[in-house]
């Protein structure tokens, strides 16, 4: 079995998010399974381009819809962004170790995230909000460049409406109808009540802000090992062979891209790493 | 080691016959271009007689010299890494149809099992470590089919470079398992070991002798004086900690100031396995072919990430390199990722040397910790 063989996928919506984020609904056209969990992602291909790491933002549902939300970056990125529903790709996956939602059970939860880093902890969100028995309270911590860049305002809005759930926005640079906070997503954590003990942290973001939050919420009283992070590599093969997403020991695409903090902490801000 | 068999030179060409007839493709070294090389052996006359290397810091030389032997060489630039883990291959194809349809296929692996003779200890341990890398947890189905049928006739090192070290790597220069026969070449001919069923089917089609207990006591000699030969050694022990801790060595700087970030060390490297994919789409647009190729963590894309790299000095790139190779592997496979073979010492163009640097940093102190 050629485990590098992508599967084919369809197109079956295409979302505008912001001028350069774009949401693919993605229907396999097989009928082998598929099930992941929150945190994982899949190389999506596209046709005579290349191959892709990306997230899974969304529960697979009975209709076997995958949901990834994508920035256009480059080449293959750019190139995802020109599709238009009923166009296909490859899909291979899922891929990865996802965020300790086991673990996370009859805790509060923090989610500390920073650009696009907000797409593959929203499966998070939705994990919680679907079990949410399960799980205490629930802050969510976005932070932006410019306000233009918050994808999804209303639905942040209607997280925010919810009972036990804390929405608090940070843009670096703010605009006139900015409600949120004016400066680093970090500033945010002095409006957080935390009781340290019982609160898991996951991060997902720019590398820099992961770095400081893990320092600040760690200091707050978070226990190292309840704080977990998504990283990010160049990624070719998304199955430990390329060698190129390689973290000290660490493969991300393998022992990642969630990690617990410790496993990375070394390395973590060291440049060359 | 059970090596009390003995056969003649000439017989050399009765052991490639064998294995051909068994439908193997034979592949032995061959001198090439100025160097040795493995490469398809028509017979036996192919094989490097009477070539001797002459090897140091980003020196290769091939002389020829009045001997007999045809193994009185270390090794050239390639392990068998070029033909178990291609440089470039297909990995699968693409094609897609007047409706925008795409259908994903498999590449036919050539099927014929090969046979290597010649075979160092340095490469069985690289195999072993492309084994664990290849075929543990998620299977690259390329290498497997090709590992899959591998018959190997190891030769035991009496000829070490200058720029080997195996010795101290633990790795040779005696082959001690991984084969399915091994020689020991002397000057009238081989003492040969039998290392599993594969290998004893194919010896009881040789002329083997009875080995005189002088002739083993000479195999024996050659082996042993060829580990004392070797001058280079890496400090002993697991590196990870050693090296990691001194992140911030000045030395680091010293290396990067006359690394060309050139990546020959990591093409020469028989354990090196990083590799890139690419798409290769036909002109006429029907058609796509998704292939691998060998990469380096010397290179400017290896750790690329929308817009800047991970590392974009040379200095990081050398210490990512040998802070993986003697460091980190050992975490992730177990034991240290370099088998003493000399060849990133050797095809270096500026004649870095890895033993040098490893000792240079271990045994001066810790630098601050990484912050
Ligand atoms: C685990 C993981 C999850 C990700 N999830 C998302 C997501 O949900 N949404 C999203 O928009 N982006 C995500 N990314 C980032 C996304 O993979 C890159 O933006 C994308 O690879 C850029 O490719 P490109 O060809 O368009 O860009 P180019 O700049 O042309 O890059 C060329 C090649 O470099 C490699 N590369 C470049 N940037 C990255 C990168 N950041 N990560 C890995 N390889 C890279 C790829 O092999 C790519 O094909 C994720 C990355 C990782 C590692
Ligand atoms: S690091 Fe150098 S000496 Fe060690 S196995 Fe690789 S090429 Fe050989
Ligand atoms: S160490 Fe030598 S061979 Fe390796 S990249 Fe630097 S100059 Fe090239
Ligand atoms: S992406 Fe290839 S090893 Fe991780």
């Amino acid at each position: 079995m050629n485990a590098y063989l992508p599967r084919e996928a369809e197109v079956v919506e295409r979302i505008e998010e912001s001028p350069n984020t774009f949401t693919l609904q993605l229907k396999l056209t097989d009928d082998a399974p598929y099930s992941f969990e929150p945190g994982q992602f899949n190389m999506l291909y596209l046709y005579g381009v290349g191959e892709v790491p990306i997230s899974i933002v969304a529960e697979a549902d009975k209709e076997r819809v995958l949901t990834h939300t994508i920035r256009a970056l480059g080449r293959v990125t750019n190139g995802l962004a020109a599709l238009r529903k009923g166009d296909r790709i490859g899909l291979r996956g899922p891929y990865g170790h996802g965020w300790p939602m086991r673990a996370a059970e009859g805790r509060d939860v923090v989610i500390v995230t920073g650009g696009l880093g907000c797409a593959p902890s929203v499966s998070i969100i939705h994990h919680i909000l679907e079990h949410r028995e399960r799980y205490g309270h629930l802050s969510i911590l976005q932070g932006v460049k410019h306000t233009d860049d918050l994808i999804w305002r209303e639905q942040y809005d209607r997280w925010e409406a919810m009972p036990d759930v804390r929405v608090l926005l940070a843009a670096d640079i703010g605009s006139p109808d900015w409600r949120g906070h004016v400066g680093l997503v970090t500033a945010l954590f002095d409006k957080l009540t935390l009781e340290p003990r019982k609160t898991i942290a996951m991060l997902c973001g720019p590398e820099i802000m992961m770095h400081a939050s893990a320092d600040l919420l760690h200091t707050r009283g978070i226990p190292a090992d309840a704080i977990y992070l998504s990283m990010e590599r160049n990624m070719q093969c998304g199955i430990g062979h390329c060698g190129h997403c390689q973290i000290g020991s660490q493969f991300v695409c393998r022992d990642g891209p969630v990690f617990v903090w410790p496993q990375v902490r070394e390395l973590l801000g060291v440049r060359g790493y | 080691m059970n090596d009390s068999l003995f056969l003649p030179r000439d017989a050399l060409q009765t052991l490639i016959e064998q294995l051909k007839s068994d439908g193997f493709r034979v592949i032995g070294p061959c001198v090439h271009d100025d160097t040795i090389q493995y490469r398809d052996l028509a017979d036996s006359a192919t094989l490097p007689f009477g070539w001797t290397d002459d090897q140091a810091p980003g020196n290769y030389r091939l002389t020829q010299v009045d001997s007999p032997r045809a193994f009185a060489w270390a090794t050239g630039a390639q392990a068998l890494k070029p033909y178990l883990f291609k440089p470039r291959e297909t990995l699968w194809r693409a094609q897609r149809d007047a409706a925008g349809k795409l259908t994903f296929s498999s590449e036919q692996i050539e099927d014929q099992p090969l046979a290597f003779i010649g075979v160092r200890a340095c490469d069985i341990a690289a195999l072993k470590l492309h084994d664990k890398h290849f075929l543990d947890g998620v299977k690259d189905s390329n290498y497997a089919a090709r590992r899959a049928g591998l018959f190997i006739v190891a030769v035991h090192c009496a000829y070490p470079a200058d720029t080997c070290f195996c010795a101290s790597t633990g790795d040779g220069p005696a082959a001690a398992d991984g084969f399915d026969l091994a020689l020991n070449e002397l000057e009238d001919g081989y003492l040969v070991e039998v290392g599993s069923e594969r290998g004893k089917a194919i010896a009881a089609r040789l002329p083997l002798a009875a080995a005189s207990s002088d002739l083993q006591h000479q195999g024996a000699q050659a082996v042993a004086e060829a580990a004392k030969r070797q001058h280079r050694q890496l400090p002993s022990g697991n590196l990870q900690k050693p090296l990691f801790e001194r992140l911030h060595h000045p030395r680091w700087d010293q290396v990067a100031a006359r690394c060309l970030s050139c990546g020959n060390c990591t093409s020469v490297c028989p354990t090196c396995f990083c590799n890139a994919q690419i798409d290769a789409p036909a002109l006429g647009g029907e058609v796509t072919e998704h292939l691998r190729e060998w990469d380096s963590c010397f290179t400017e894309g290896h750790s690329y990430l929308h817009g800047f790299m991970v590392r974009p000095e040379t200095g990081h790139r050398y210490r990512q390199w040998l802070t993986h190779k003697l460091g980190s592997w050992h975490e992730q496979y177990g034991r240290s990722g370099c088998v003493g073979c000399g060849r990133c010492i050797t095809w270096c163009p500026v004649g870095i040397d890895l033993t040098e640097e490893a000792n240079v940093l271990c045994n001066s102190a810790a630098g601050e910790s990484p912050q």
